[in-house]
């Protein structure tokens, strides 16, 4: 069947078999390798993407059930050749070590600061609950959304 | 990689839509609202649908969290990020935000809905005990129109329900009485599973003495995922930790949990007890007013 999904602003139209998932879309069709591809059981949370606005395991969802909807991944989060506060973070704070988990990590970090731009250490956790990282006990990434929550904080001061 | 069988892909325009793709589809069709469940059951080939209905573009109809005259409705393509976002349903069932808060994690939230949830008829599902404490009421829909089923009498078995291949469940009703408070009690092994064991209680109260009471149970094998026992033997009595205990003690007895990965029959056995116990001193507190 066709499907056409609109990856960070670009139609993707391909000819799929139903049973393909959402991950393999965007990694082998769409060719975004930066989405990966973990556990395969929705435990693990690397492959979180945004579907219509929502991070979502792109593993246990069917590319057809996306047909016609929007979704952003990892390389939608840069801007206009700057990265996304989230990604600056990451890099600030030591938020990756193999970066196998980083992906997902930004997506779910990028939403929660949509949400909640001034989340406490407990709600970073509890956001990124679902999400598995091996090398860095998650402090560092604790570390890196706040760095882009204030991050985020002081450049609206200087906006307004 | 884990590839599923093959199947035909259908997407439904409306209620009546899915209803008749999955009478012409057969009873090898299934319906996918989040996959979250059925997907992973066809990764692993333990389910092998010739043909999914997808109902994901109905939410207009489907997924509204709304009060209607004296009852709470939540449409059964709710997310379960819907329902523990949702402020009517907390205010005035807080067991729903207690049990959404420790279902799954929260992008598994984003997702799964309610209605899959309840029809997946999974032994560990949270919202099957839930409901059983709230004695809810399904509606479903099928080509001959529409009924009602308590959730109590909605599952025969594990994995399995009364819904008829072409029926579709399309909200779930819980009544509003005054006098009313509800709990859930979870213990999991770590966030985002399953419990090793859960309770879920509501209670009503006339003063200090125990109106009516409702007691779910999920993961320790209580058929239809109630504690009828240990609900008849409250009603009626003072509301106090020694009834609540006496409580807990026949809602143990009477589920029958099994030995496996999460923890052995006694120590199951034992979280129902002091969980069903628990559940129903947080209840009674919100009843009177001096919990949130
Ligand atoms: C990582 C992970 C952790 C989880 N942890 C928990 C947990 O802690 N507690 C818990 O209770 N659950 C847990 N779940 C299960 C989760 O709650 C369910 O996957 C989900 O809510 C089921 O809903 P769904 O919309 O995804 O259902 P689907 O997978 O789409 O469907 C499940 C079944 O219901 C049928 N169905 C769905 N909607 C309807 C309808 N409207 N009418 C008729 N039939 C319908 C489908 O045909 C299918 O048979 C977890 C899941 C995952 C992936």
């Amino acid at each position: 069947m066709e499907v056409t999904i609109n990856i960070n602003g670009t139609p993707e139209t391909h000819d799929v078999e139903p049973r393909l998932l959402l991950v393999h879309f965007i990694r082998e069709k769409a060719g975004l390798r930066g989405t990966h591809w973990g556990c395969d059981t929705s435990n693990c949370g690397t492959c979180v993407v945004w579907l219509d606005g929502k991070p979502v395991k792109s593993c246990t969802v069917f590319a057809a059930m996306a047909d016609g909807r929007s979704v952003r991944t990892v390389e939608g989060l840069e801007q206009g050749g700057k990265l996304d506060p989230v990604q600056e973070g990451f890099m600030e704070c030591h938020g990756l070590q193999c970066g196998f988990c980083t992906p997902g990590m930004l997506m779910t970090s990028r939403a929660l600061l949509d949400a909640n731009p001034d989340p406490t250490e407990t709600e970073i956790r509890e956001a990124i609950s679902g999400q598995l990282c091996r090398c860095t006990g998650y402090e560092n990434i604790v570390r890196s959304v706040r760095w882009a929550a204030e991050k985020e904080a002081s450049t609206e001061e200087v906006t307004a | 990689m884990q590839v599923p069988a093959p199947f035909t892909y259908e997407r439904a325009t409306s209620v009546e839509h899915a209803i008749a793709l999955l009478g012409e589809l057969g009873p090898e069709a299934r319906v996918v609202a989040g996959g979250h469940s059925l997907i992973p059951m066809m990764k692993l080939r333990l389910a092998r649908p010739d043909a999914l209905v997808d109902i994901n573009g109905l939410g207009a109809e489907l997924a509204q969290i709304r009060v209607d005259g004296d009852d709470l409705v939540i449409g059964s393509l709710a997310r379960h990020a819907d329902l523990l976002g949702s402020a009517v349903a907390g205010e005035h069932f807080p067991i729903f935000h207690d049990a959404e808060k420790v279902i799954a994690d929260p992008v598994v939230r984003n997702f799964g809905t309610v209605g899959g949830s309840l029809c997946q008829a999974d032994p560990a599902e949270d919202l099957a005990a839930v409901f059983a404490a709230l004695d809810g009421v399904a509606t479903l829909r099928g080509p001959a129109g529409v009924r009602q089923v308590r959730v109590r009498e909605l599952h025969v078995g594990p994995y399995e329900t009364v819904l008829a291949p072409d029926e579709l469940m399309l909200e779930l009703r819980v009544a509003i009485r005054p006098g009313g408070g509800s709990a859930y009690e979870k213990v999991e092994r770590r966030v985002g599973d399953y419990p090793v064991a859960a309770a879920g209680a509501a209670v009503w109260l006339d003063g200090d003495t125990v109106r009516d009471v409702g007691i779910g149970l999920t993961a320790v094998g209580a058929e239809h995922f109630a504690a009828p026992e240990a609900e008849a033997a409250l009603r009626g009595q003072p509301a106090t930790e020694e009834s609540f205990r006496a409580a807990g003690q026949l809602a143990a007895e009477h589920c029958n949990p099994s030995a496996d990965q999460r923890g052995p029959v006694d120590y199951k056995r034992h979280l129902a007890a002091e969980l069903t116990t628990r559940a129903l001193l947080r209840a009674a507190a919100r009843a009177r007013g001096q919990e949130a």
